[in-house]
């Protein structure tokens, strides 16, 4: 024996150990694999060695091997023997390595249970607190279940030491083994009140992380928390109660109400700035919630309102930061509050100008995200000018495309809203195209074609513009690095052709249109290009024949003549068909000119017609032709290969037709552009994704020709400034001398009409900024998003203004509402704790000073015939409470579940005492056979008080996730009954009205398409519950199927109770 | 699914290579792997004057450069950046006072004593101890035992030399 010691502390002196393994690493810079292989190899013998201290030192290699991303899961085994090590040093590290390598796969785990169980009781706390530690990264649901009843006892240890992480690793354990929270969640409670900070705080995190999960089950921890907070002085313990209230508040509005003196005094007081900022945005949070059901009282909301204005102070100073982390975090809340109160945000536009000349890519991006908001027409060029700054300025393509899309999206944004002068907005676009290198070349080219064809005052100015930059096309297609910004030809072509009357010199612009440098450029382009000289040649005509001298005209065929072949040969198909037609078309005008033919008028009517813009949804407007019947099949419906969307329509039978027309339509496109923003952002922020670079354009350029030969080009570094072009920033100015010039005016007419009615009710002071209203566009855009054509006179502003007053009587009325609804309850202070009762209806009864206060009533899945009942008893009055009793009387249908060796009418003794002036919770468990009918429970004791148990049939209902082929199936099995019901009147967002049936009834949704929605539960006993849940205006219709039709349209009944009490 | 305040925390060089990982909601290795392989990426391409937070995946990437260490924690979208900035310099503080001014080659070579500072400190992805005093002198004393388990056997009397 002594001899093996010997030999094994030899053996020891010659391994490497952990230092060795790391220099050995370093050394072997070149051949690290080959080196780190054979270091498994030594490790393997070492772990086959009885010494535990050769093994524990191979175990803590093979850790840090681990750390470097080697595979060491063969040595699960050898890890735990380390871990059951009598001695610390070795246990430690055995936990260490468990704690990094093992995961919820790894089977060995299931022999550690005992050696866990051990150290969890040793005398040592050290030990305890490794294998605490070590469990919290490893513990698996056996682990769970097993290990929880030693953890709980932990969390009352004599040592603050053990007691802090049992309370923290409780919160894993209910994670992976759910029913451990019921019987551990009193002693959690009590250790909110730990003498020891730490446990406290471990406590306050845990059940804030609980509460995240589903806050309606902490609701009554809330006077406790409160007290919590206004007393800590510890601000990683105050950021979470603050995070806790947060999630609470959307529950239980009146909690807001309390919560903002807190609050407020936190925000003036904490030198904090975590904290200070948790409050800012739990504030804006709470803010936000305002849309939802739980709105509170108009003076609240202007009280809350107040202290919002507050928050955003602060965030101002936050961003006025120079720490850039401030800033930044700054621009995310402002950008919170931008969604639902965009005025607050307006007035710090300075700030956020600012902050785009920030060194920080990621604030100037946060600020461009704040920029969208707030433009308005007044500020609109303003922005822009300072963005066209920073365009020019910006190093970086990415920043740089970034700023080009979002000063498109700015302007372009709710159908140009904000531009009151369209030739400043084209010479912006043109300006734009002088970028380098940027891929939005297609973005700029769609928005002049927009413009151009909307905008028909616009067309003269555009079509100069165009035809500039059509003859310094050279520019943008001289570059390799500005192949993206050739799209814009695509539109420059296109508007001179198009408006070609409007052209100055149409002679030159042809003659630009048809070099031969064009043949460069990618297919499509060269098609427009094609197409649109001819449209120029036929205007050309037009004007030429008008004149004495023929010869002009026939100079112009012969120039067709000459330059049309060059496009014949083009690879391009669309290129050559066109070319090859017009040019035959030439030959043949040609030769009737050469007869002295009047050819123009003709030649002209091949393009005569203006070409309209469709609104998207101008079809829905064309008649249905008489004997077309859209829905019908025009083949044998497939029978088994339906798509998944379709099934659940196919399923229920009453299905009107007129839901699938409406569900494809609008959503669709926001939907999409709000994924593909996402994914772009996505995209952008990973480094693996390799970009969409303009030289994939490469495909087009299979035409013959010079491009072939490399050519080295020259990159220009400068931009490059084209002589003709316009500036945008003279429009700045320009625009400054209209508005001055229309506010003269108007103020002029005012005048006049004030001396014409003297005293009259006209009177306006006009002397302040301009509002929004006064500012007049110069040009007008057709509007063809909503309308058809012929409705595009009326001008969008009379309807905006016809929609906000609209919206303004709305919400009147809802305050109105609301200030009712506050009165009707009462004496509001008191009741925090009866929270949830409004919501589920019960009938609290209280009798003395003593109430009682249902607030959940569960099924119990593992029973059928079991239902859980919570109740809060409080007192209320001074005297204390010793004993109390439960009980409820047998009905036919329910019992309530007695300990053995009880009568069938004694009462359940309540465990706990009630000192006055506070609450506790209890549970009872009830026995019901028949769950099909809601029921009513009462009781009346000799004691004091009596209550009533009201039982729905919801609270049988068991939200289970259910798949939506599951789903399917369980619907074609055809063992369910049908039922339906039609709710009128129900003015709710569906996503409330779903969450209200999931919350209130106890459904989880399987699927929502659109304004449709399945829905499934189950109840204890087993049936199953669907759901199709469809809504069209203030209509929701409800198809059911169950196996129960009792059940069923019991379920339906209290759905509609629900609903029709809001 | 799994709400935590820190999903893991990773420690690496500006030369991209990982120092210390701490994963505290289950993943599998090869996520693991994926995970801290594009993160790295991601930060080391960022410039030395941008903010500490970035917004990835649907996590928030909260990280801060020490000398030539990045450390770098994941937390949840409703969690508070800048107590995680708090978290992440307290651990650097406790490192410091333990090793006596850190550089990174302790990191390395101490690399469980990183651990094990880190375990007292954080548990399961919360703070467990906010007192700096209360972490070190758990780990003295946990070192204390580790020494006085060592002391009496050092090589050499056990082979009876002395």
């Amino acid at each position: 024996m002594a001899l093996k010691i010997v030999k094994g502390s030899i053996d020891r002196m010659f391994d490497k150990n952990l230092q060795d393994l790391v220099r050995g690493i370093r050394n072997h810079k070149e051949d690290e694999a080959k080196y780190i292989s054979t270091c498994i190899d030594e490790i393997k013998q070492e772990l086959k060695q009885d010494n535990i201290a050769v093994k524990a030192n191979a175990v803590c290699k093979l850790t840090y091997l681990q750390m470097l991303g080697y595979d060491v899961s063969w040595a699960a085994f050898n890890i735990v023997e380390v871990m059951s090590s009598s001695k610390f040093t070795y246990k430690r590290i055995g936990y260490l390595a468990a704690s990094q390598c093992f995961h919820e796969s790894t089977d060995v785990i299931m022999l550690t249970t005992n050696q866990i169980r051990k150290d969890l009781s040793s005398p040592n706390q050290y030990d305890t607190g490794v294998a605490l530690t070590g469990l919290s990264c490893f513990v698996t649901p056996d682990l769970a279940r097993d290990l929880a009843n030693d953890i709980m006892t932990l969390m009352s240890h004599t040592k603050p030491y053990i007691r802090k992480k049992a309370v923290l690793i409780m919160y894993k354990v209910f994670l992976k083994y759910p029913e451990s929270l019921r019987p551990a969640f009193p002693r959690l409670k009590e250790k909110l009140e730990d003498p020891d900070p730490g446990v406290q705080s471990a406590a306050v995190n845990v059940i804030c992380e609980l509460a995240r999960r589903n806050p309606k089950n902490y609701l009554s921890l809330a006077p406790l928390f409160f007290k919590l907070m206004t007393s800590s002085t510890n601000n990683w313990v105050l950021i979470k109660i603050i995070k806790l209230f947060g999630a609470l508040t959307p529950l239980e509005p009146r909690l807001g109400k309390k919560l903002i003196e807190p609050l407020t005094n936190l925000i003036h007081s904490t030198s904090a700035m975590s904290l200070l900022y948790e409050c800012v945005n739990t504030v804006i949070a709470g803010h936000d919630v305002n849309g939802s059901p739980f709105l509170p009282p108009f003076s609240l909301a202007l009280f809350l309102f107040l202290r919002f204005q507050l928050c955003v102070q602060k965030l101002r100073i936050l961003i006025e930061d120079s720490d850039q982390n401030l800033k930044y975090l700054g621009l995310l809340a402002m950008s919170k509050i931008l969604k639902t109160h965009p005025k607050s945000v307006q007035s710090h536009k300075d700030l956020i100008l600012q902050c785009l000349d920030d060194k920080d890519e990621s604030i100037r991006l946060r600020a461009l995200d704040l920029l969208y908001g707030m433009v308005s027409k007044k500020n609109l060029m303003e922005i822009v000018k300072k963005l066209m700054l920073h365009v020019d300025k910006a190093e970086g393509t990415t920043y740089r495309d970034e700023l080009l899309t979002k000063i498109i999206d700015i302007c372009s944004q709710s159908n140009y809203q904000y531009i009151t002068n369209f030739e400043w907005y084209i010479s912006i676009l043109v300006e734009l195209t002088r970028l380098e290198g940027t891929r939005h070349g297609h973005l700029i080219a769609s928005q002049m074609l927009d413009v151009a064809i909307r905008v028909k005052a616009i067309r003269v100015f555009a079509v100069a513009q165009m035809a500039t930059l059509l003859d310094n096309a050279h520019l943008m297609t001289g570059n390799v690095q500005r192949k993206g910004i050739c799209e814009v030809l695509y539109a420059a072509a296109w508007i001179c052709g198009e408006f070609s009357e409007h052209l100055e010199n149409p002679m030159q612009t042809l003659e630009a249109m048809l070099r031969p440098k064009v043949a460069t450029l990618p297919g499509h382009i060269q098609a427009v290009y094609v197409q649109n000289a001819a449209k120029l040649f036929a205007t050309l005509l037009k004007n030429q024949e008008g004149n004495t001298d023929r010869t002009a005209a026939q100079e112009t065929s012969q120039l067709m003549i000459d330059r049309l072949p060059l496009f014949v040969q083009s690879a391009n198909l669309e290129v050559q068909e066109r070319a090859s037609c017009i040019l035959q078309l030439v030959k043949y005008i040609q030769k009737l000119q050469q007869k002295d033919v009047e050819v123009a008028e003709e030649v002209i009517a091949l393009f005569a017609g203006e070409l309209n813009p469709v609104a998207p949804k101008a079809q829905k407007k064309v008649p249905v032709p008489e004997g077309l019947d859209l829905d019908a099949w025009i083949n044998e419906p497939p029978s088994e290969s339906e798509s998944e969307d379709e099934q659940p329509k196919a399923i229920f039978a009453k299905e009107e037709p007129k839901h699938s027309r409406a569900r494809h339509t609008e959503v669709d496109e926001k939907e999409l552009a709000k994924r593909r923003e996402a994914r772009k952002q996505e995209q952008a922020n990973n480094p693996f994704y390799i970009k969409a670079s303009p030289s994939s354009q490469k495909v087009y350029q299979e035409a013959p020709g010079v491009e072939h030969i490399p050519v080295v080009q020259i990159d220009l570094s400068v931009p490059l400034k084209v002589p003709g072009l316009p500036m945008s920033d003279q429009y700045v100015k320009l625009e400054e001398e209209r508005r001055q010039k229309e506010r003269v005016e108007k103020k002029k007419k005012e005048k006049k009409k004030r001396k014409e009615k003297r005293g009259g009710r006209g009177k306006k002071h006009d002397s302040g900024p301009e509002s929004e209203e006064d500012i007049t566009p110069a040009h007008m855009v057709d509007i063809v998003t909503e309308e058809m054509p012929e409705d595009k006179k009326s001008s969008k502003h009379k309807k905006k203004k016809q929609k906000r007053e609209k919206e303004e009587k709305e919400k009147k009325k809802k305050k109105k509402h609301h200030h009712h609804h506050h009165h009707s309850d009462g004496g509001g202070e008191e009741s925090v704790q009866n929270g949830t009762v409004e919501e589920e209806e019960p009938l609290p009864v209280s009798v003395c000073h003593q109430s009682f206060t249902e607030i959940d009533i569960q099924g119990n899945l593992q029973d059928g015939s079991q239902v859980v009942v919570s109740v809060i008893f409080e007192n209320k009055c001074d005297n204390f409470l010793k004993t109390m009793e439960f009980n409820v009387l047998d009905s036919l249908n329910s019992k309530l579940q007695r300990p053995e060796g009880s009568g069938p009418h004694d009462g359940l003794s309540v465990p706990f005492q009630l000192p006055p002036e506070t609450r506790s919770s209890g549970t009872l468990r009830l026995s019901v056979f028949v769950i099909v009918f809601p029921q009513n429970e009462d009781s009346s004791t000799h004691e004091k008080l009596d209550f009533k148990l009201h039982f729905t049939c919801s609270s049988y209902l068991i939200t289970t996730p259910c798949y939506s082929d599951a789903f399917a199936k369980l619907l074609e099995s055809g063992d369910l009954k049908c039922s339906s019901v039609r709710l009128e009147g129900v003015n709710m967002p569906f996503h409330h009205l779903l969450a209200r049936i999931c919350f209130h009834h106890h459904f989880s949704v399987v699927e929502r398409i659109d304004s449709c929605a399945s829905m499934y539960s189950r109840s204890i006993q087993g049936h199953h519950v669907c759901l199709l849940v469809k809504t069209s205006g203030q209509t929701v219709s409800i198809d059911a199927k169950c196996d129960e039709p009792t059940l069923l349209g019991n379920v339906l009944d209290e759905i509609k109770q629900t609903f029709s009490q809001c | 699914m799994y709400k935590n305040s820190i999903n893991f925390m990773l420690l690496f060089s500006r030369q991209g290579k990982l120092r210390l990982q701490k994963w505290y909601v289950p993943l599998s290795d090869k996520e693991r792997k994926k995970i801290s392989r594009d993160l790295v990426q991601t930060i080391l391409a960022r410039k030395p004057k941008m903010c500490s937070f970035l917004e990835w995946r649907d996590l928030k990437i909260v990280y801060k450069r020490y000398a030539s260490l990045y450390f770098c924690c994941a937390v949840e979208d409703q969690d508070n950046e800048l107590i995680t900035l708090e978290i992440i310099h307290r651990y650097v503080e406790l490192l410091d006072k333990y090793f006596g001014s850190v550089c990174e080659l302790d990191i390395i070579f101490n690399f469980e004593k990183a651990y094990f500072i880190l375990d007292e400190f954080l548990l399961g992805g919360e703070a467990q101890e906010t007192s700096k005093k209360n972490v070190l002198k758990a780990i003295e004393q946990a070192d204390l035992l580790q020494e006085e388990a060592e002391a009496p056997r050092s090589v050499l009397e056990e082979i009876g030399l002395t």
